[in-house]
């Protein structure tokens, strides 16, 4: 349970802290469902027609890299609205991955094995569950340590974090605002990239149109459930996968209970409402945390 | 050495926001949209003007095919109206997906449940239970907005694969047709729970009436009633509405309710009109594509009517590129996504103008 629970907030996880430097930079991106979609099958396809299941992770991430990138010139260089723009990706995205995938859907791959660490994973109970998993789980702790000591200990940090709280003022003491923006909705993009090559390589492995099934969405809900802050992400993803796996295995276990399965299915979906109206209702906490020019268009004048 | 001249675009803020622009915009997305359109054709090998001829032109090549695109485009503005409404004062429901199946679920409730009412009552019973039910599903992200400062796009959003496993859960357990080979769908629907024809030997039923008096009445509320111009402002300026005392609380239940209503309504034409009966497939992305008809129709009824023709155009030309090019349906997908791109972009133009400008070189 607890190996599957890692496995299920791994993708979270990887989205969640993409988005998270994206909006500490000031640029709301909701297309990380549509940039999951076709990291998912781009990250199939090439590790599907080359067998290199490293290539399909960095094709992932150069698609969601690229997609992004769509999204960077239309809402920073044309100063579109992002809300907008963000709901165009995801809907392009969606649609576009169930183009490229058409060809891949019967297609199947052998699941990649783990990667052992040696002693640790003899730690009885934990030891297998944490230290017998695949490489983008270690990349997803990786990547988490790389992003706190990025925002809150590096120099660049500070910066992007300056652009997001007041573009104006960073600008005015010299630092390219729109550059920077570029450079983490980019990140964000190449990371959702990732989390959407996770699923379709590791975790099912296989192509099926709509397999992202809103967790680009809930990724986004992370990020505001974990008050842009990185640790709560790790938190936040391994307690949706919590509730992901337990119903499967509720509904796998064959145990007689009386609940229709779709409504098992539709639990993530329900917790996300619940974790946002929590987070939400304190004003206050939404107001000191998030990002202030969070959304908003910036023009050098 | 001598400096070169580099001729470079620049955006140069114009002085007033360009009222011509804004109508020119979704003509200059339009034609990018065609011409992309074209480049991906040429580029998976086909002739691309085949491809345009088969995508956009033969979907209109007679009656029936006329009639196809109108019934296409109903739902589409029927919801994109509804949405519209809200949109204007920035209440962003990205859920009417959902609550075109949940006013689906209604209207089918109602049909399994009155078998053998007259379609006089029947029918309009089934419209309002389908508006309900598109009501009270945009009813919560409202209460979740306006009680606890929840986030309407992420919360419709959820609702809406909610609403697909509640329809799945329907359709495969309680309302499954026990004659029907275990498909996942309810039993057809009785002739008197089936919207009438507009056109004999065609399938436009009197739902396209219903959306063009959804057009009429979005118009005047949105442009002669006074809680639309409330409405506007609030979307223009949230601090001038403030300044006014507009309560932002009323414009977020306005706009989800009408939107959902709206939604639930074009459900219910779908079960009522081409489907015939509930099914686990019953939507194609309306709820979705509906909410690029309304940016594309720049958020005016008018404007909603055109821009539905002609995202039901992509659907059918999709259909068709399947048929005869052995491409996959969802190419339709792509160009409505790159069409609301497009436009996006283009609406750079109304604030900005674009200036050529000859920057010296420099030379070290």
């Amino acid at each position: 349970m607890l190996f599957a629970t890692i496995v299920a907030g791994t993708p979270l996880i990887i989205t969640a802290l993409g988005e998270l430097v994206t909006e500490k930079s000031g640029v709301l991106n909701l297309g990380a469902e549509g940039i999951m979609a076709v990291g998912a099958v781009a990250g199939f396809a090439v590790a599907h027609d080359s067998g290199s299941t490293t290539a399909g992770v960095f094709a992932g991430m150069a698609a969601g890299a690229a997609m992004s990138l769509i999204f960077a010139v239309v809402t920073l260089t044309l100063m579109a609205n992002q809300v907008a723009s963000g709901l165009a990706l995801s809907i392009f995205g969606v649609g576009l991955s169930a183009f490229i995938g058409k060809p891949y859907e019967s297609e199947t791959m052998l699941a990649v094995p783990p990667i052992r660490i040696p002693l640790l994973a003899d730690i009885p109970i934990v030891g297998p569950a944490l230290f017998e998993q695949q490489s983008l789980v270690y990349l997803s702790w990786a990547l988490l340590a790389g992003v706190s000591w990025f925002l809150y200990r590096s120099r660049w940090g500070l910066v992007l974090r300056a652009v997001g709280e007041s573009p104006t003022s960073a600008h005015s003491i010299g630092y390219p605002v729109i550059r920077i923006r570029y450079l983490a909705t980019i990140f964000g993009g190449a990371m959702a990239g990732i989390g959407g090559a996770f699923l379709s390589v590791f975790y099912t492995p296989l192509w099926v149109e709509g397999m992202v099934a809103g967790r680009g969405w809930i990724a986004l809900a992370l990020v505001v459930f974990a008050t842009w802050r990185p640790l709560r992400v790790l938190v936040g993803a391994y307690l949706f996968g919590g509730v992901m796996i337990t119903q499967l295995f509720l509904q796998g276990s064959g145990a007689q209970i009386d609940i229709p399965s779709q409504f098992l299915t539709s639990l993530p979906y329900w917790a996300t409402i619940v974790v946002l109206v929590v987070i939400s209702r304190n004003l206050q906490t939404i107001r000191l945390n998030s990002p202030v020019s969070l959304g908003q268009p910036y023009r050098p004048e | 050495m001598a400096s070169r001249g580099v001729h470079v675009f620049r955006l140069e803020t114009r002085p007033e926001a360009s009222e011509a622009m804004r109508y020119w915009s979704p003509a200059i997305a339009v034609a990018l949209t065609l011409a992309g359109g074209m480049v991906i054709f040429a580029a998976l090998g086909k002739n691309p003007v085949e491809g345009f001829r088969v995508f956009f032109v033969s979907p209109m090549r007679d009656l029936n095919g006329i009639a196809e695109l109108l019934l296409k485009a109903t739902p589409l503005m029927l919801i994109a109206v509804g949405l519209a409404v809200g949109f204007r004062a920035n209440v962003w429901n990205i859920g009417a997906e959902g609550q075109f199946l949940m006013g689906a679920v209604g209207a089918t409730g109602v049909a399994l449940a009155f078998k053998g009412a007259s379609a006089v009552v029947l029918l309009p019973s089934m419209i309002v239970a389908g508006a309900i039910g598109g009501a009270l599903w945009a009813a919560i992200p409202a209460v979740l907005k306006t009680r606890f400062n929840a986030n309407e796009i992420l919360t419709s959003l959820m609702l809406v694969y909610i609403a697909q496993l509640g329809v799945s859960w329907l359709v495969f357990g309680p309302w499954k047709d026990p004659a029907g080979f275990n498909f996942p769908q309810t039993e057809t629907f009785e002739d008197a729970a089936l919207l009438p024809m507009l056109i004999e030997g065609t399938r436009l039923n009197l739902a396209f009436v219903v959306a063009l008096a959804a057009l009429a009445g979005g118009y005047v509320f949105m442009a002669k009633s006074f809680v639309g111009f409330k409405m506007r402002v609030a979307g223009e300026s949230e601090a001038a509405a403030r300044y006014a005392g507009f309560s932002t609380v009323a414009m977020v239940w306005i706009g989800m309710l009408v939107g959902g209503a709206a939604a639930g309504i074009a459900g219910m034409a779908e079960v009522a009109g081409p489907a015939g009966q509930l099914t686990d497939k019953l939507s194609s992305g309306y709820g979705f594509a509906a909410i690029i008809v309304a940016f594309v129709g720049r958020l005016n009824p008018i404007g909603i009517f055109f821009a539905s023709l002609l995202m039901a155009l992509l659907y059918i030309g999709g259909e068709q590129a399947q048929q005869y090019l052995s491409l996959p349906s969802s190419i339709s997908k792509v160009f409505q996504g790159m069409l609301l791109f497009f436009l996006l972009g283009s609406d750079v133009l109304i604030q900005y103008r674009l200036r050529r400008v000859v920057r010296a070189h420099k030379v070290a």
